[in-house]
């Protein structure tokens, strides 16, 4: 469950800002449109037959209509109603409806069922492009049955965001993005169809908002550079937005031409700047030329309904490391616990932020991190892997955590399993690593996580509003802290680098090339404007 | 006359048999007159490699070594034209590949 953060405004509206994740870079703010409105009421036919055809009617209603979209649509888009066309045109598909339908269940009950079976088989894969592909079943499982019920189906006011649990492909294709407007999903997927037309078109969308009790309605205000949504903003919020929002579409314009090279300050120092990464899927959409490696691969993604095998994420593991050939490719173990709970692995706690996460919760459950550490030394053969440890307060977990690799490795010896140990470093983000780094000088590499540094320094929840303006990185007293490690790190000989959203923001870039950093991780979607901020420091 | 036909052929396309790739597949399967099928394990399951849900339900990604089997009129002449599409990664660009 996301946290969503309400302050009280004078007038009395509620303003709700919820945090999720980047699909599609950009800002929109527009009125919200619900994508869960239930379709109307489907009316029963006399008999089998007359529901027989009425779902036959209603099957060849919805490819008409694909039909015609089709032939506006080029690239992806015609590739995706191809791909509707064919699965509705396929007697596979809807012949345990009719076979239901036989048996004495209406139209809509049949073609419901028969689909949700397929749809369930899909979400069960363990690869995220065919888990994907479950949106687009429930695409054409929803488009028969508004042919059914002969739903008019009320389209989006041009400008809208459209607020849901997830959005069909269709519903995009059909929307006129012309005047702005843009996708706020409670859960979806950067890997979905919709995420992939969402970027080559340009249209702002954050997945994974989390289930909310409210039914927001209003206006709203999209981030879809950072990830968030604020629903009935303030207007210093609004003044706020459309400032970023400007600066967005003006960076976005001169960014294109900095991507495909290097990063260089102005005065030509070299930048490296790797990307952040969540799925494996993720980078199918990145160019390895553009980039100096992955500088933050989560693997909290694996550890969803469930606990992942080793097979599962050694197989993860290995995607990432071969796209990415000989550049780095850094793994952080899993940060689960503060705001990423997991069933069955993390803990309530009153003050989750503040307790047993990161690497303190994986020392508490060994058996789970073991399976983590094997499944990283396998895959380490497979690439150039780097591994570090998140929420490390003290010289001691680091220690422990290096200890179990030491025990895993051992063990895949003696078995004869190819494998590696890869260099281990850690995140800088509990401050007590940041103010005495001496404590650490045996670790490969320091990897600062910017926004849990920047929360912790400044007590500032990062997930609540009431306090944002507190929660910067370029408070003096993080940029301070920032600067010492990366004087340490020099020092020493240990490889610095940052992979916080604040190494993606062009208004904090500055202040961290000053800082001495030289190595920065960003979104996929941030690289351009990453390497275009960079150019314009003398550093 | 009742020919056969049998063949292996390694899916190197990036992101395997999917949606863009199936439908290619089952639209040149179609254009036979020959029974098609494909499994991802030389004992099947067997798909009707006709039927875009049943390839789908295949699940075969990228490093899948995809059996191929026809019998019937131009039996030999399907697998060798769908062994070629495979080999061909389904004649998409990488550009397209990457976002499919």
């Amino acid at each position: 469950m996301k946290q969503a953060k309400r302050i009280r405004q004078p007038q009395g509206l509620l303003t709700v800002r919820i945090e999720g994740i980047p699909a599609s870079a950009g800002y929109a703010e527009g009125p919200l449109f619900d994508l869960d409105r239930p379709p109307a009421a489907y009316r029963s036919k006399a008999g089998a037959a007359e529901e027989k055809a009425a779902l036959k009617a209603a099957i060849g209603k919805a490819l008409s209509r694909l039909t015609s979209l089709v032939e506006n649509a080029d690239g992806d888009a015609a590739g995706i109603l191809e791909f509707h066309i064919a699965m509705l045109e396929d007697d596979a598909l809807s012949g345990p409806a009719f076979v239901s339908i036989g048996s004495g269940e209406p139209a809509d009950v049949a073609w419901r069922q028969a689909l949700d079976g397929e749809i369930a088989d899909y979400e069960a894969s363990n690869q995220d492009y065919f888990r994907a592909r479950a949106a687009d079943l429930r695409d054409i499982r929803d488009q028969v049955l508004r042919a059914l019920s002969e739903d008019s189906d009320l389209a989006a006011s041009p400008g809208a965001i459209l607020y849901g649990t997830d959005i069909a492909p269709t519903r995009f294709l059909e929307t006129d993005w012309s005047s702005g407007g843009g996708i706020a999903l409670k859960g979806g997927s950067s890997a979905s169809h919709v995420a992939m037309l969402a970027r080559s078109r340009g249209v702002p969308m954050v997945v994974g908002l989390g289930a909310s009790a409210d039914r927001p309605t209003g206006n709203a205000l999209l981030d879809a550079e950072h990830g968030g949504i604020v629903f009935s903003p303030s207007p210093a919020e609004l003044e706020a937005f459309r400032q970023s929002s400007s600066s967005f579409a003006t960076r976005q314009g001169k960014a294109q031409a900095f991507l495909a090279q290097p990063a260089v300050t102005r005065t030509g120092t070299p930048v490296r700047v790797q990307v952040n990464i969540a799925y494996p899927s993720d980078v199918d959409g990145i160019d390895i030329e553009t980039c100096d490696g992955v500088g933050l691969m989560r693997t909290e993604f694996l550890f969803g309904k469930s606990l992942p095998d080793e097979e599962t994420q050694y197989h993860a593991y290995r995607k990432v490391l071969e796209w990415a050939g000989d550049k780095p490719v850094t793994i952080r173990t899993v940060d689960a616990g503060g705001d990423k709970p997991v069933p069955g692995f993390t803990v309530e706690e009153t003050n989750p932020f503040l307790g047993l996460r990161g690497i303190r919760l994986s020392l508490a459950r060994r058996d789970i991190f073991r399976v983590q550490i094997r499944a990283l030394l396998r895959a380490a053969v497979h690439g150039n892997l780097k591994v570090m440890f998140p929420m490390i307060a003290t010289a001691e977990e680091y220690s422990q955590a290096a200890a179990l690799f030491a025990e895993e490795q051992a063990a895949l010896a003696m078995g004869g399993a190819a494998h590696k140990l890869p260099p281990l470093g850690i995140m800088v983000e509990v401050p007590s690593v940041a103010i005495a780094p001496e404590a650490f000088a045996n670790v490969a590499f320091f990897s600062i996580g910017s926004n849990d540094l920047t929360q912790y320094v400044m007590a500032a929840a990062r997930d609540n509003a009431a306090v944002a303006p507190l929660n910067s990185v370029r408070h003096p007293a993080v940029l301070r802290l920032i600067a010492s490690v990366a004087a340490f790190g020099r020092e020493q000989g240990i490889p610095v680098s940052l992979c916080g959203d604040a190494g993606g923001d062009p208004a904090a870039i500055p202040a961290l090339l000053e800082a001495g950093l030289r190595d920065l991780s960003v979104a996929p979607a941030q690289l351009a404007m990453a390497k275009a901020a960079i150019a314009g420091v003398s550093v | 006359m009742s020919a056969s036909a049998e063949a292996t052929v390694l899916i190197t396309h990036e992101v395997g048999l999917h949606a863009r790739p199936s439908v290619k597949f089952t639209k040149l399967a179609k254009s036979f007159a020959a029974d098609v099928e494909v499994a991802i394990a030389a004992n099947g399951p067997w798909f009707d490699a006709k039927s875009i849900v049943k390839v789908m339900a295949a699940k075969a990604p990228k490093g899948t070594l995809l059996h191929i089997r026809a019998r019937g009129d131009g039996a030999v002449e399907a697998v060798g034209a769908l062994v070629d599409l495979v080999q061909r990664d389904f004649d998409e660009d990488r550009d397209h590949a990457r976002s499919a």
